[in-house]
């Protein structure tokens, strides 16, 4: 074959049809369009979807958790804080263990074998094998390496101070979410948000670039309580002793601040451990001081006699004739047990009289009385926003009968809390005014609150309650040395089914020192059954040591020479129930 | 002419190096940022539990024993207390 130069081929020379030159550029005009439409067509109108799935390939979500906040008290203890644990749990289906691994892990998780082959044998796709374990025992879990086998971070609330704060703290769930006190009174506060952001991460899994983030997380906020510590533990340690001297079923101890109106300390008993609540009973769980009421009895007989002085009707000498010992009303009639015959006002409740109280409140309409309890706080809820809250019983003045008012001059037929009483004792520890309490501290204490009695009547009464702790009074046992007290006993039969019963509610609410009170502690002592049960001889000694405890705490300085006036072993004079 | 697009290709061939470099330096600082975080959370953590052994040894009731029983502490009488007056002091 011969060959022949590209430049000489005949074919060259050759005239091509011109459409088929036409044709060849229309078919390349025409895939160009195409490309143009398809790059249009992935790039505008698909390009979301494609970015999705590009960018899925290489970014992650990762999730942020957030710690609930602390709960301090005033001076920044801690009182309840939330560290991580782990919790390990199963796709019952992936976990296909030898005998040998599920022994391993039993040891590790000290749990029985058996239980742990029974909660994988579940026809379930996730179950939890143990909850809120420390992270370093998770750690070697994890390096057994068992198929289907996961962990959770978790957090685990724990409470230092155990039940000492029990009832005040409340507890949290295995959520971390609170469920009772402050803890569920708080909750929003205290709750942390997780939140989430957007990573890329690299081949070896390290994050290289922070892409967004999506929900920055909410810390949970530290919460700061009005609770002092030291003075709790006070509480709570007198409070028990006494409660195991004198075999009572339960008691209560509530500290205020009289300028502020803050929560010192409020402790209740019986109690429980929040840092193991296995075996509880719904006794332990009652938070007595704010949940429970009761009957006064003579700590009420105060405000009586300080709407009697607001009134203008008697001054504190005003003689009141107590003899002979028993008042009939009616068909029913009022006794004092130890008949003590003409009276002062002021000795009415030194002595805590029943007749001469009950005289006071009868020269006084229901409807004054009904509007003086009301404005002192009792029959509504403190709202503190404590969960459980109540109120007690103050019936409408309107259906009071004579008896009734009476009785409700030395506080039965009223039920009350014993922090609404502490409450109510600000206006003589103040002058006459109710300032707001606060479960939280206050940094800036209010000035002025809402005005009940004058000043002047409120000083007359803090002077009558001086002489109840006095010799002659019904609770010597409540002095303190080196300080001026002022208090007044309470002893009332318990109602049992709508009768009194032969069982008994020992109280004593008081402020010292009594020439500028700074705290106000209120005790209560329920069902006091070795012998003693009078309100002087139960719960004074109570509050002597609380408030001689904390006052000395505070570093608040005497008013009184440090000997006490009477030696506490006397015997007070009986108060009448 | 050719010089001056050898320029250029050797600025742009700069300019596309220092952008890598940068990007690369700023994924190592992101990830040093990354493991300083994790230390913040994980002291924090830590803070948290030793404020907790802190409270717990702290707390008033051991104190109390501890006082009473090993130290043989017990609280004053009133007559041993002496008050001094702030101001003189």
């Amino acid at each position: 074959m011969k060959s022949i130069k590209f430049s000489r081929s005949p074919l060259l020379s050759e005239r091509l049809p011109p459409w088929r030159q036409r044709l060849v550029l229309v078919v390349l005009l025409g895939a160009f369009a195409a490309l143009i439409i398809r790059s249009l067509y992935l790039q505008g109108f698909n390009s979301e979807f494609l970015g999705d799935k590009g960018r899925a390939r290489f970014e992650r979500v990762l999730d942020i958790s957030a710690t609930r906040g602390r709960i301090t008290d005033r001076h920044g203890d801690v009182l309840a804080v939330s560290t991580p644990v782990r919790s390990i749990w199963a796709i019952p289906e992936d976990a296909q263990l030898t005998p040998a691994q599920v022994r391993n892990l039993a040891i590790l998780l000290e749990m029985d074998v058996r239980e742990i082959n029974r909660k994988l044998a579940a026809e379930r796709d996730f179950v939890y094998l143990k909850r809120q374990l420390p992270p370093d025992l998770a750690d070697r879990v994890s390096a057994l390496k068992l198929p289907g086998i996961h962990q959770k971070n978790e957090y685990r609330r724990y409470y230092p101070a155990g039940e000492v704060m029990a009832h005040m703290l409340g507890f949290t769930g295995v959520e971390d979410n609170g469920q009772e006190g402050i803890e569920l009174a708080f909750n929003s506060q205290l709750a942390g948000k997780p939140g989430s952001r957007r990573v890329i991460k690299d081949r070896r899994g390290n994050v290289v670039e922070d892409v967004e983030s999506i929900h920055p997380p909410l810390e949970g906020k530290d919460i700061v309580l009005a609770l002092d510590s030291k003075l709790q533990y006070l509480a709570y340690s007198h409070l028990k002793r006494s409660l195991e001297e004198n075999r009572a079923k339960a008691g209560g101890v509530v500290i205020l601040d009289a300028r502020s109106g803050e929560i010192l300390a409020l402790a209740n008993l019986p109690t429980y451990n929040p840092n193991n609540r296995v075996k509880l009973v719904g006794a332990q769980l009652r938070n007595r001081a704010l949940t429970d009421t009761f009957e006064p009895g003579s700590t009420l007989k105060p405000f009586t006699a300080a709407l009697a002085l607001e009134s203008g009707k008697v001054r504190f000498d005003t003689p009141v004739q107590t003899a002979p010992g028993k008042l009939t009303l009616g068909t029913a009639t009022i006794h004092d047990a130890h008949p003590h015959g003409m009276l002062t006002v002021a000795q009415v409740i030194q002595k805590s009289s029943n007749v001469g109280a009950a005289k006071l409140a009868l020269s006084m309409t229901p409807e004054q009385m009904w509007t003086m309890f009301d404005g002192v706080g009792f029959g509504t809820p403190l709202k503190l926003g404590f969960p459980g809250e109540v109120g007690g019983r103050l019936r409408p003045a309107k259906t009071w009968k004579p008896i009734e008012q009476a009785t409700m001059a030395y506080g039965h037929g009223i039920s009350v809390t014993l922090i609404q009483l502490a409450r109510a004792y600000q206006a003589f520890a103040r002058d006459g005014d109710l300032v707001p309490i606060s479960l939280a501290r206050i940094d800036t204490p209010p000035l002025n609150g809402k005005q009940v009695f004058s000043a002047q009547t409120a000083r007359e009464v803090r002077a009558m309650l001086e002489m109840a702790v006095l010799p002659g009074g019904t609770a010597p046992k409540a002095q303190i040395p080196g300080y001026r007290v002022a208090g007044k006993t309470g002893t009332a039969h318990k109602l049992e089914g709508g009768a009194y019963a032969n069982k008994y509610v020992a109280s004593f609410v008081g402020f010292a020192p009594a020439s500028d009170p700074r705290l106000i502690v209120a005790v209560m002592v329920d069902e006091p059954s070795n012998g003693k049960y009078y309100g002087g001889d139960v719960a004074a000694p109570v509050f002597a040591q609380v408030m001689g405890g904390s006052l000395r705490s505070l570093g608040v300085a005497p008013d009184a020479p440090a000997k006490p006036i009477v030696m506490t072993s006397a015997e007070p004079v009986r108060e009448e129930m | 002419m050719a010089r001056l697009n050898l320029i250029l290709v050797l600025i742009a061939l700069a300019c596309a190096l220092s952008a890598v470099s940068a990007n690369h330096r700023s994924r190592k600082l992101f990830t040093e940022l990354e493991a300083a975080q994790k230390r913040m959370r994980d002291l924090d953590v830590e803070w948290g539990q030793l404020q907790l052994e802190q409270s717990t040894l702290a707390a008033h009731v051991r104190v109390e024993k501890s006082a009473r029983e090993k130290l043989g502490m017990k609280p004053p009488g009133p007559a041993q207390i002496i008050s001094v007056d702030a101001a003189t002091r």
